[in-house]
């Protein structure tokens, strides 16, 4: 039999990575390049779409010379992506217009502002379960088409394309100007606030409040159909899956039943549980969003919570107040205690994400002692982290009614081993890491090799997960209470912090 | 007799240099005081700032004395940082082997496991990070006996864990000549019966030896039928030590 591959494309925030997999599953390659990001004003943050294309042209055949393999052994090409960036390129020299915005930007706080002033949260609820925020892709479109000189003019007479980078990378994969495929997938079309949630298409409603034309909207596709056929670098190879990178992960760790989570710890976290088949209507703490969609099926939904600050608050702890030198050492810092010393740091550094959604949150570090050390710090930091988990996981455990007695895990910050125990004590539940720790690369190879038929069912799949390790709770449920009831007193002193301007 | 190394004296010189000034020193500065060109500086110090004998700081660039000259009784090596830089190759050599992965540090009264990866298949399995594994009985253990400078030595009293275990004192210096010589360690059943490993030195800069890596599972699977380990996962584990060890600064 001859020795086939699949490949998958994570195209992240800072970096561009490449992988190949074998039939079980196993990394056989990864190369990845680091692209720049700018952030030439307060508030904004752009990457060069046409530097991200370049990278992704030169890591395939790269990955794949690691690999020993030529292009005509890969069965099919994945993408998970950078959720939420916005490109807008010109359909005929096939080079982007303006800077593609990233999800990070919060430029368009007027454009939202204003959609929120004219009372029409609900309405966007209803219709993209998304309440009105800087985060998502729309209302950046209406921004680059309000604030760049002719790109409204030049939309509305159909020379201009928006995507979101798997978009940008699928239509230049497929041949760019000379028949590129102007697609994007359900779970990105998702976020962008334009999308029926119910019905997986543009909602006209959303595009008249945006002002929006139709004709620069790619088409949306399943997560797993073949959209195209690829030119050179990896000519005749089909790219037959696409989703956002937190989607990609939630389908590159199984979580295939609903009530099957993972959760990602970055700079940020981003937990999302797979919720069934029908749309979910949780309150507005957390976001429902589509899992994925396979080909014909119907759609599987998830709920997702994200924490603005994970790993960025032990960076905080290295650069800011240097009480470590290394970001692992933290562990070892926070270990050389056995509890926090009545210390709680609230990191609401830029407003506090889900559940509590207030913008003017500030962070806080409540219960200091003369018996607090450094250690207790570095305690309190990362039990922060566990507590914003299981504040997520408590919104979905009430909205959803679903349990939760297994979180997977993924990220950096798995390498922390007291952050995991402490993970799986304050949600009671057991946390798991897989072998395979690419977890996005992953859910997109996995997507593409399920059209194909490089593997046949979910089930295969499954068969190829592998458990690195598994965490069990440890705490004692009254001091779980106990602890719990002291997290909300200190969050509720970070609440509201910043004062309205007068 | 070889002569005096030139950039080790210079070395000396720098940190001299930095702990009689009192307060943190531009590169200019040291280049002065030492009368030698900006960019000779520039090499001893940052390779000072690897090893961790020289500080720098981040707002200004100046540099100072760093921790680990303070701390020169310690490793110089995390055993957390160590986790991070090993848990992808860890993680690739379960899958490669099919068997468990074991990084152990060198403590008071054996091996401790700082990080486990899972046999990949089914079988349910516990964590046994922090789990302390005899010296003598252990591969991991006589890999650092061997390998890792500041180890205990190996108790006088060698205690029995199974019929396998090495408990006269000639038998055991045997195998660690053996073990120094080919540079990696085995454990057939010596700790618990039926179960085999193989470990092998990790290293940091200048080829310290700071650490071990290990694989073990059914001895069955560890060794061939009545021979020694199987070559291919000696080699899969040495590999992965390599690449660990690369990235925690020793050049090859």
């Amino acid at each position: 039999m001859i020795d086939t591959v699949v490949a998958g494309i994570d195209q992240g925030t800072t970096s561009t990575r490449c992988m190949i997999f074998d039939r079980q599953g196993r990394t056989r390659s990864l190369a990845q390049r680091e692209h720049r990001q700018a952030f030439p004003r307060p508030g904004w943050a752009q990457q060069d779409a046409d530097e991200i294309w370049r990278d992704v042209q030169r890591l395939v055949p790269e990955a794949l010379a690691q690999a020993g393999l030529g292009h005509d052994r890969v069965a099919a090409l994945g993408i998970a992506n950078q959720r939420e960036t916005t490109v807008v390129w010109d359909r005929v020299t096939g080079r982007s217009v303006a800077p593609a915005i990233t999800w990070q930007d919060t430029r368009t706080s007027a454009i939202v502002d204003d959609l929120v002033a004219r009372g029409t949260t609900e309405q966007v609820m209803a219709v993209t379960g998304l309440q009105p925020r800087t985060y998502f892709a729309g209302p950046r479109l209406r921004w680059l088409l309000d604030h760049r000189r002719g790109l409204r003019d030049r939309a509305e007479a159909g020379e201009l394309l928006f995507g979101t980078m798997e978009s940008w990378l699928i239509w230049n994969l497929t041949g760019g100007v000379d028949g590129g495929v102007h697609v994007t997938d359900v779970t990105n079309a998702s976020r962008t606030m334009l999308m029926d949630l119910s019905t997986g298409q543009w909602d006209d409603s959303m595009l008249d409040l945006l002002d929006i034309p139709r004709d620069v909207l790619p088409s949306i596709r399943s997560n797993a159909e073949i959209y195209g056929t690829c030119v050179a670098p990896l000519a005749g190879v089909p790219i037959a899956g696409a989703l956002g990178d937190q989607q990609a992960a939630l389908f590159g760790q199984t979580c295939f039943e609903p009530g099957d989570a993972k959760c990602t710890y970055g700079t940020g976290a981003f937990l999302l549980i797979n919720a069934g088949s029908d749309r979910p209507t949780p309150g507005p703490s957390v976001l429902p969003t589509i899992a994925y969609a396979l080909g014909d099926d119907a759609p599987v939904y998830a709920v997702e919570g994200s924490i603005a600050m994970a790993g960025s608050l032990v960076q905080w702890l290295r650069d800011a107040l240097e009480i470590i030198p290394t970001a692992p050492q933290i562990e070892t810092l926070a270990s050389s205690v056995d509890h926090n010393g009545g210390c709680y740091i609230v990191p609401a550094f830029s407003g506090l994400y889900a559940p509590r959604w207030d913008q003017d949150a500030r962070g806080v570090i409540v219960g200091l002692t003369s018996f607090v050390t450094k250690a207790h710090l570095a305690r309190a930091a990362l039990e922060a982290t566990a507590w914003q988990t299981w504040e997520v996981v408590e919104a979905i455990r009430r909205d959803l009614g679903l349990s939760l007695d297994t979180l997977r895990v993924d990220g950096g910050m798995t390498s922390n081993h007291l952050l995991m125990q402490l993970v799986a004590d304050v949600l009671d539940a057991k946390v798991e890491r897989p072998l395979v720790s690419e977890t996005v690369c992953l859910g997109a190879a996995y997507a593409a090799g399920l059209t194909v038929g490089y593997w046949s069912d979910l089930a295969a799949l499954r068969h190829h997960r592998h458990v690195a390790a598994v965490w069990r709770p440890q705490m004692d449920p009254a001091e779980r209470t106990r602890e719990a009831a002291q997290w909300n007193r200190a969050v509720g002193h970070a609440l509201g912090w910043v004062e309205p301007a007068r | 007799m070889p002569g005096a190394i030139q950039s080790v004296e210079r070395a000396a010189a720098v940190l001299r240099i930095l702990g009689g000034a009192g307060r943190p020193l531009r590169l200019s500065e040291i280049a002065d005081a030492l009368d030698l060109p900006k960019p000779t500086v520039f090499g001893l110090v940052r390779t000072l700032r690897d090893v961790g004998f020289v500080h720098q700081d981040r707002a200004t660039s100046d540099y100072s004395l760093g921790e680990g000259v303070r701390n020169l009784h310690e490793s110089g090596l995390d055993p957390h940082d160590l986790r991070s830089h090993a848990m992808n190759w860890s993680d690739a050599l379960a899958s490669r082997t099919r068997l468990e992965v074991h990084i152990g540090f060198p403590d008071q009264d054996g091996a401790r496991i700082v990080h486990h990866v899972f046999r990949p298949g089914d079988a349910p399995q516990e964590l046994r990070i922090g789990e302390v594994l005899p010296f003598h009985a252990s591969a991991l253990g006589k890999v650092m006996l061997g390998f890792v400078a500041g180890t205990p030595t190996a108790p006088r009293q060698l205690e029995r864990y199974t019929r396998r275990t090495l408990i006269s004192r000639a038998a055991f210096d045997a195998e660690m000549h053996r073990i120094r010589a080919r540079g990696w360690a085995s454990e057939g059943g010596e700790l618990t019966a039926g179960i085999g490993a193989v470990a092998v030195p990790l290293r940091g800069y200048g080829g310290i030896g700071v650490g071990a890596l290990g694989v073990t599972g059914p001895v069955e699977e560890v060794y061939r039928h009545a021979g020694p380990p199987r070559d291919s996962i000696v080699e899969a584990t040495l590999d992965t030590a390599a690449s660990i060890s690369r990235s925690l600064g020793l050049r090859p």
